[in-house]
């Protein structure tokens, strides 16, 4: 019994990491409807990005995050405004074609920069620590940080949707782009900051990943998956919605290790299929996709 | 004043001439081909073939999807799972692995239509995940490291490897005219027109009485039943399969991709330039590794945003030229006298 | 000569091959009402649009304030002082009835209009401040989408059929309101399908007809016979 909750718990926080993959995604197509392929391997990239400034300036993970997040934040404004607003339109193919290049192309050059060994981040003595609540149960010092920043992440981007004007900004070119251009708003720099905005969150999921687990090149389009099922389940336009469903896909995931440890990434997309069938528009939607 | 509807022009007669003797020609490869230059063609019949398959479902039908290799994979499991376990002979096998996927795409796309525009793409591709663990999960076939045909299935094509080679020459040959010729005739006929439409204004398409809904998911379909006789084919040339190599979103579905855009989306002549162009850069360019996907990935970014019509996009626009006669054009003559139209 | 705060130079729009607009002429005084009007289609509509930058347009088509704005993007040429209301309210459904006006007020313009002010304006707005927009009524959404397009503090505001799907009192009661943004300073340009309004209201009016200036002249000189025959042609 013990173990199952021990299970739980684990998944419920490792749900706080897909959560954040899910985070950027969610805000992206909220704003402008496009779906970036390439989020996965610019979580990767973050990574890669997080390892070079750890190894040039010796400094931890987590300190690195004030070099990452600005770096690929001013990475996403000029991907937006340069390359990917000329995509935005009625059509989907463009969009969609441009970011799988983009794919493809990211995880290439990282293949040709940082071969395909395996990499890991490390983050001290913080990575063995946990703590014990009782009744035999304990969790990871770690797992329990990420939780609680991917917690904050996901509250910090409520508060600026919500109670900010680039928010209201955001929520407006949403609705309707043409009249928020008639309003005064420059809609191809509102896409921009929203992009760089995707890609700090990218740059944290990124650093936590790293430090996490092992990652190489080749793992962008799973991350890209966990995200879009994390955003599904939630329910498009809901970003606490896409906590809960990143919780699902983390408990799913680890249930089915439990089970069979080769079962852990199929029980994860079964979840996914099983609300997609039952439930399609996800378990608290707040917009038609 | 008659009105007729014309579909070749001066074009489309020489081009079709010109394709139908290289398709002469490469009949007889195995009459001056060399072994190497057999499956240099028949990895091209393969691509071509799923090419015109994703084109299909992607520029006409409008479903963009990202995850077709779980077809590929599906219908070389299903060849070896036939084979292997259920001692069919292998040639037969191919059509019956291509209508296992195809009863297996009608629940996928029952769930995953649910899903609309980037949605419906990643979908796409978490099927082919599952599809892919899945395999890995077979221990029937070795799971995850994969298994080989045994000689006896191998051997069961032909007694020799040269009748072998090119018995599967000329099904690959015949699988990718097949294909190209499916959709031809398909693009001619009225669910052609229907589908025409639906590439250029679905929301046109559906207010003048097409039944959008039901066309895709027969059109998903079809391009599934397709795919996977290819994935079937393609494996029992290579005799090893394991799930990565089946399930491969390189080899399956990136190179497809970039092959058809590159080529040129919405014509059924893209697929086919799209493939000499991607063994054109092949040749000259594979030692380079992953150097060569990101070319190939910047490629396909250029002529998305530069020409989203493709080379053969770009070209037949410009110059009027087609190879297949599939264009419909209004002919009005208004000398005759009260003859009622005559429509083809 | 009352200064020219807009001119429209023989401009010219086309929607793909079909062109909406031909050689069309037009002048706004500062401080100034001007009524547009003329059947379905005849183009008044797609006349805003230009001069508010939703269109793109020939340099020198649109010049407001002697500089030529005609290939402006929207966004500027609201920063440089046209506002539109737009046909059918278009207000941003996903914010509350303030948020629509603030968004209105963020580019800032100096001018005596603020959210104070709005309210003062149209009382019942501040009512309902916190409600979402989509759930007020049409006469209420109206004014919101007056308010919204105040709030940049324009020059020239422009109007497209506000009384559109209104009850006639509703119509009256918004009108009523106009005055207050006149005395500002701010010119009007009202695209209306009812006359009565429109001309109780305007100082000149043109009358469009298939694209073309059918009609242009002084509101007071105008009589039913011309208007007729200019609105529904020859």
């Amino acid at each position: 019994m013990m173990e199952w909750l021990n299970t739980i718990i684990q998944g419920v926080l490792l749900g706080g990491l897909y959560a954040m993959f899910a985070a950027g995604l969610a805000l992206i197509f909220g704003v402008m409807r496009l779906v970036n392929i390439a989020h996965g391997d610019l979580i990767v990239l973050a990574a890669f990005v997080a390892l070079v400034v750890v190894e040039a300036l010796s400094v931890n993970p987590l300190t690195s995050l004030l070099v990452v997040v600005p770096l690929m934040a001013g990475l996403g404004y000029a991907l937006q405004r340069l390359l990917l607003n000329r995509t935005l339109g009625d059509d989907l193919l463009p969009p969609l074609l441009v970011t799988f290049g983009l794919s493809v192309i990211i995880q290439n050059a990282l293949l040709e920069l940082f071969t395909a060994d395996s990499r890991k981040l490390n983050a001290g003595q913080i990575e063995i620590a946990s703590l014990h609540i009782g009744g035999g149960l304990a969790v990871g010092v770690l797992p329990l940080i990420q939780f609680a920043l991917a917690v904050m992440v996901i509250a910090g981007l409520q508060w600026l949707f919500y109670r900010t004007a680039l928010g209201r900004a955001f929520r407006a070119t949403s609705d309707d782009q043409p009249v928020a251009q008639l309003m005064g708003l420059n809609n191809a720099h509102i896409f921009a900051l929203a992009m760089a905005l995707s890609l700090a969150v990218v740059a944290v999921a990124g650093v936590l990943l790293a430090v996490r687990a092992n990652f190489d090149p080749s793992i962008g389009p799973a991350r890209l998956i966990f995200g879009f099922e994390a955003v599904i389940i939630g329910g498009l336009g809901s970003m606490w919605g896409t906590l809960a469903g990143g919780v699902i896909i983390g408990v799913a995931q680890a249930v089915g290790a439990k089970l069979d440890p080769g079962w852990n990434l199929l029980a994860g997309h079964i979840a996914f299929l099983i609300v997609l069938a039952l439930r399609p528009e996800g378990l608290f939607p707040k917009v038609q996709g | 004043m008659t009105a007729t509807v014309q579909s070749s022009n001066r074009f489309s007669r020489i081009g079709f001439a010109i394709f139908s003797g290289a398709l002469v020609a490469l009949a007889l490869a195995p009459w001056w081909a060399d072994r190497a230059e057999l499956r240099l063609l028949s990895e091209i019949y393969a691509y071509v073939a799923l090419a015109s398959l994703w084109n299909l479902l992607a520029g006409y039908a409008g479903l963009v999807s990202v995850g077709q290799h779980a077809y590929v994979g599906l219908g070389a499991y299903g060849l070896f799972a036939l084979a292997m376990l259920a001692g069919m002979h292998p040639l037969v096998a191919i059509p019956v692995a291509g209508l296992a996927a195809a009863a297996v795409s009608v629940p996928v796309a029952l769930l995953i239509f649910r899903l609309r525009g980037h949605y419906f793409a990643i979908g796409t591709w978490v099927v082919a995940e599952v599809f892919r663990l899945s395999a890995a999960q077979v221990s029937a076939l070795d799971g995850g490291s994969g298994t080989s045909l045994p000689s006896a299935i191998v051997l069961s094509i032909a007694g020799s490897r040269q009748l072998r080679e090119f018995i599967i020459y000329w099904i690959a040959f015949a699988l990718a005219v097949a294909v190209l010729g499916t959709v031809f005739v398909l693009l001619r006929s009225r669910y052609g027109l229907a589908l025409t439409a639906i590439r250029d204004n679905e929301l046109g398409a559906r207010s003048n009485g097409v039944d959008v809904r039901r066309i895709k998911y027969v059109v998903y379909i079809a391009v599934a039943f397709g795919t996977a006789m290819v994935g079937a084919l393609i494996f029992l040339q290579k005799i090893r399969i394991s799930p990565d190599t089946a399930f491969s979103v390189n080899d399956w579905t990136a190179f497809v991709i970039f092959i058809t855009v590159i080529g040129g989306i919405g014509r059924i002549e893209g697929p086919i330039i799209g493939t000499v162009v991607f063994f054109l850069l092949r040749q000259t360019l594979a030692d380079l590794g992953a150097i060569y996907l990101l070319i190939l990935g910047v490629a396909a970014i250029v002529v998305m945003l530069k020409a989203p019509k493709g080379l053969w996009g770009l070209v037949a626009d410009r110059y009027g030229w087609q190879i297949f006669p599939l264009e419909r054009r209004l002919i009005i003559d208004p000398g005759g006298a009260a003859t009622p139209a005559a429509p083809r | 000569m009352p200064d020219r705060l807009l001119e429209v130079r023989a401009l010219d729009a086309h929607y793909g091959d079909f062109q909406a607009l031909f050689d069309v002429s037009m002048t706004v005084a500062a401080g100034s009402v001007v009524a547009v009007i003329g059947a379905n289609g005849a183009g008044k509509s797609t006349l805003l649009r230009c001069i508010a930058g939703a269109m793109p347009s020939r340099r020198d088509a649109i010049v407001f304030g002697g500089n030529p704005i005609g290939d402006q993007p929207a966004h500027r040429v609201v920063a440089a002082g046209i506002a539109l209301v737009p046909e059918g309210r278009r207000l941003f459904p996903s914010l509350s009835v303030e948020e629509n006006l603030l968004i209105g007020g963020q580019l800032r313009r100096p001018g005596p209009w603020t959210l104070a002010r709005i309210y003062d304006l149209f009382p019942i707005l501040a009512e309902r401040r916190r409600q979402a927009a989509p759930s007020l009524s049409g006469g209420q959404q109206q004014m919101v989408a007056i308010g919204r397009a105040l709030m940049s503090n324009p020059k020239l505001l422009l109007c497209d059929e506000i009384s559109l799907g209104l009850a006639p009192i509703v119509v009256r009661d918004i009108y009523a309101r106009l005055p207050a943004i006149v005395a500002d300073g701010t010119a009007l340009v009202i695209v209306e399908q009812d006359i009565v309004q429109a001309l109780k209201v305007a100082d000149h009016v043109y009358c469009l007809q298939e694209g073309r200036i059918a009609l242009a002249g002084e509101a007071q000189t105008m009589t039913r016979e011309r208007i007729s025959a200019a609105y529904f042609g020859a």
